[in-house]
């Protein structure tokens, strides 16, 4: 039941991302899907107790990986699909908690609270580095134009 | 000196199409990519282009001696159709498919269309994922409309804000400001139950998403000034949010 809660909210939430970034409107139902397949690693790992950075990293990566594969397929550029995706990853939860604690002078629960978004923070950065990187192996063609002399 | 103006004029089509990119929310590398893939196609063998989020500097080398462009980025906005729409353009000019004039045409066109959803539309779709984020967070269902409701409000306050003082960081401020009163009111008149998730969800579109993601896919290209540049400006963000929000927290 939570899972078809967390299934539905998911994709609406990224897809009205998509909307309020102007993403074409042709791609939003994909934004709201890499948006979703992303959040249900994400909340499948941590509901089972395994942590949020894990979550995340896995969550990062896989919504990278469905990002590039959308971009290659509709030949658009992959920030369309992948930062609807990445929004819900954001740690605005354990931000909030951190300035909580901040105003109620309670500094040390609060550097820790910091230290774990900062940690998220870097989770989604390596997730998305690691699935880019698996792209480049996959992908040996360069940056210069293909069609070179015409 | 036909050939300097030739040079001229595909510069002009390559840093309109980056300018167009730049400010709507490209990232550096594919801002990069573009321009010198348009130049590569309308005959500039030779190009080097640097640009950062504040700026772009173009050069060409095929002429001697070398021709210099800059162009200065003041305003930044997101905008991923635009985006999508001048890397069509740049795709159908390396395809051989429209030539320099065409592509100068279309790019004007696409610079000056607004294409951003209607004021209500934008509304609607914040307060929406504002409300799904509560649920997603673990609230309850009751938490849904407060948050939606908050959410629509710290957006369009926003949105409202940011016309009236051009200044982000106090637009941001206030927004978060009025996220965290109205969640405030519709807890205390036994509206919603959890005030935590419903502020989080509902300051969830102010959140610096694309910034984060287009400052580390920035960083890891090699683009060190203009990753570490929106590294910066997605943290001040973060903190306006924050500092709105502990401000109103502090007061209760």
């Amino acid at each position: 039941m939570v899972y078809l809660e967390q299934l539905i909210t998911s994709f609406i939430a990224s897809a009205a991302f998509g909307i309020l970034f102007n993403a074409p409107r042709e791609s939003l139902f994909k934004c709201g899907l890499s948006g979703m397949l992303g959040w249900m690693v994400y909340f499948g790992l941590t509901y089972q107790g395994y942590g949020a950075v894990l979550g995340t990293l896995a969550a990062a990566f896989f919504i990278a990986l469905v990002s590039q594969m959308f971009a290659k397929f509709y030949k658009m550029p992959i920030i369309i699909f992948s930062v609807a995706g990445i929004i819900p990853l954001v740690p605005g939860g354990l931000a909030y908690d951190t300035m909580r604690n901040i105003v109620e002078n309670d500094y040390t629960t609060a550097v820790a609270l910091g230290v774990k978004a900062l940690m998220i923070s870097g989770a989604i950065a390596v997730g998305l580095v690691f699935s880019e990187v698996i792209n480049h192996v996959f992908r040996r063609q360069g940056a210069i134009p293909r069609k070179a002399g015409s | 000196m036909e050939n300097r103006d030739k040079t001229h004029e595909i510069m002009d089509a390559c840093l309109l199409a980056g300018k167009i990119m730049l400010q709507s929310g490209a990232e550096t590398y594919r801002v990069e990519d573009t321009m010198r893939r348009m130049a590569f196609a309308l005959g500039i063998q030779q190009t080097h282009s640097y640009v950062t989020p504040t700026g772009i500097m173009f050069s060409s080398e095929d002429v001697r001696p070398e021709m210099t462009r800059l162009i200065r980025i003041s305003d930044r906005t997101t905008d991923l159709k635009k985006v999508a729409l001048v890397n069509d353009v740049s795709r159908r000019i390396s395809g051989g498919q429209i030539g320099l004039s065409e592509a100068v045409r279309q790019l004007k066109e696409i610079e000056s269309a607004s294409l951003m959803p209607p004021f209500l539309v934008q509304l609607l779709a914040a307060a929406l994922a504002s409300g799904c984020f509560a649920i997603m967070f673990l609230g309850s269902w009751e938490d849904f409309v407060p948050a939606a409701i908050a959410g629509g409000a710290g957006y369009s306050s926003m949105m409202l804000f940011h016309r009236m003082i051009p200044v982000k960081f106090f637009a941001e401020f206030s927004a978060s400001v009025i996220v965290g009163l109205c969640s405030y009111f519709f807890v205390s008149i036994g509206l919603g139950n959890e005030l935590d998730k419903i502020i989080i969800g509902a300051v969830m579109p102010l959140v610096p998403g694309l910034l984060i993601t287009n400052a580390v896919r920035d960083l890891m290209a090699g683009h060190l000034v203009s990753g570490l540049s929106k590294g910066a400006e997605a943290f001040l963000t973060a903190f306006a949010i924050g500092s709105g929000i502990a401000a109103v927290l502090s007061f209760l």
